[in-house]
């Protein structure tokens, strides 16, 4: 692990603070008076079932949709104020798939590093240092079309760190792999976690995904119905299980 | 935060780079983009040369044949298409998630939209010159110094064209309503415009079809055209495709709106 990596390990910084931040549809209230801290280098599960609110919170992280209400800051700056500062400190991945399907594996990756301003020597070194670290290396001049899922998700993975962000929101990212993907691909986050001390929002509806110590944030209809350590939670409640708590929290409300 | 002017033309390589690459892997889009002028010119213009004559009007010195009349505005359906292009594929990338990654870029989302445009005008630029060089097989040649005075004036047309684009995509929901846009937006520019008959033709048929396609800003990038392809410099079709180009790049710029897309069917206005 490098020096600036342990640096950043140790930091006890809030990597993301969300607070009391709403969002309506014409139609429908998405999220209402969500608040979280994601300090530097923890994992933080947002779980909840399809329609919960994740890929919305997911979108008014990345500035793609304008809160109706309360503030997000990452890293102390303020999203609404200060997007460009933000948007730097951000790796995202999305439910969606967003590589471009004609064009190669590292084209796909020089075309975010550009759009990160990365010079093109910059660009190559973090393509080359991505492409290893995610055994992609063989796939560079592939087309992302004739890639599997579970390789498409690792270059888009590989995509998000290209420009060393400190925080990762990961929507969904396991939605349609095969278990052994899954698991490597949640391996390799929590890696990131704990070696870089990168922080981690990964939105998942998968209990299979989650580990006794990570912080978890439930939701349902848009709203927090539990948070704090999984193990925790699940002792403080009568479920006895994850999955008989998660049924009682998203059934009830 | 790597926000250095280098920064910018980094950004700017790689918005070009992209559209070119996805330029050269869809084959069937140049080929496209270059049969349907050259239809124009080798059947169209063939077939109403002898119908259609045009009188000496400025940038030409002499009598000429309609071939060589219709051929800026080739120039433009080139630049027109393209544009509509541009805004096609504006709103196919929205729609597959990919114009995400644009957004997520942190330097001025204002920036990054206008490198789109300017790497859309640049990529047609290409196509105009396929365009004039198989003009030239068909015996269309204007002076060589044209060849060089048309690049700027092209590129203010292709780029006027591509904002446009822009501006048509932030109003288009879904690639399915894209058809609405040609029969309200492309063929309505191009028939009510000098591109295929010269305006005082038209004013013989008809004084309002006149005064319409006059006001066409379509016609003026043709207009920009023709007279930079004779090395001239058509001063109000220079203005008014400045303003144009001005007004639809704030347009563009103001109405874009990244949530497009975003929001589920089900809860859409």
């Amino acid at each position: 692990m490098s020096s600036q990596s342990m640096n950043r390990a140790n930091s006890n910084e809030i990597a993301l603070a969300i607070e009391g931040v709403g969002f309506a549809y014409p139609q429908k209230v998405a999220l209402a008076e969500l608040s979280l801290e994601l300090p530097s280098g923890q994992f933080l599960a947002l779980l909840g079932p399809n329609g919960a609110g994740k890929s919305t919170l997911m979108a008014l992280l990345t500035g793609l949709l304008k809160p109706g209400g309360g503030r997000i800051t990452v890293f102390g700056r303020d999203l609404a104020r200060h997007p460009r500062h933000a948007l730097a400190e951000l790796g995202v991945v999305f439910q969606q798939s967003t590589l471009d399907l004609d064009l190669s594996v590292a084209q796909n990756l020089s075309y975010h590093c550009a759009l990160r301003g990365l010079s093109p020597k910059a660009g190559r070194r973090a393509i080359d240092q991505q492409l290893e670290r995610f055994a992609l290396s063989e796939c560079r001049t592939q087309p992302v079309r004739r890639l599997n899922g579970g390789h498409r998700r690792r270059v888009e993975l590989a995509r998000a760190l290209l420009h060393g962000p400190r925080l990762l929101l990961l929507d969904e990212p396991s939605v349609g792999l095969d278990i052994p993907s899954r698991r490597e691909l949640n391996r390799h986050v929590r890696e990131l976690c704990r070696d870089e001390g990168v922080a981690v929002l990964w939105a998942t509806h998968l209990l299979d995904e989650l580990q006794a110590d990570d912080q978890l944030l439930v939701l349902h209809r848009g709203r927090c119905q539990a948070q704090g350590k999984v193990a925790e939670l699940v002792q403080g409640s009568a479920a006895g299980s994850l999955n008989s708590l998660f049924d009682q929290l998203t059934e009830a409300a | 935060m790597n926000t250095s002017l280098a920064s910018y033309g980094y950004c700017f390589a790689g918005i070009l780079q992209r559209e070119l690459l996805r330029f050269v892997l869809q084959k069937s889009r140049f080929l496209s983009a270059l049969v349907r002028p050259l239809l124009w010119l080798a059947v169209f213009a063939a077939g109403f040369r002898a119908v259609l004559g045009v009188a000496i009007i400025p940038p030409y010195e002499t009598y000429i044949t309609y071939e060589v009349y219709i051929t800026p505005g080739l120039i433009g359906i080139i630049l027109l298409f393209n544009g509509m292009q541009g805004s096609l594929s504006m709103v196919y990338d929205r729609e597959m998630g990919s114009m995400k990654v644009l957004l997520l870029s942190p330097l001025p989302r204002a920036f990054v939209l206008i490198s789109k445009l300017l790497a859309l005008a640049l990529i047609s630029l290409l196509q105009v010159a396929a365009f004039l060089a198989i003009a030239w097989c068909f015996e269309i040649r204007p002076p060589l110094s044209g060849y060089l005075t048309v690049i700027p004036a092209a590129l203010l047309a292709a780029y006027m064209l591509a904002a446009l684009g822009l501006v048509l995509s932030s109003l288009i929901r879904q690639l399915e309503n894209f058809a609405g846009v040609m029969n309200f937006v492309v063929f309505p520019l191009f028939f009510l415009s000098s591109a295929l008959y010269p305006l005082w033709k038209l004013r013989e048929s008809s004084e309002w079809l006149y005064h319409v396609s006059h006001f066409n800003p379509f016609t003026h990038a043709v207009e920009l055209v023709r007279f930079a392809l004779y090395g001239q410099l058509n001063g109000q079709a220079l203005t008014v495709c400045l303003a144009v180009t001005t007004v639809l790049t704030l347009a563009a710029v103001k109405g874009f709106n990244p949530s497009r897309g975003l929001a589920p069917r089900a809860a859409r206005p």
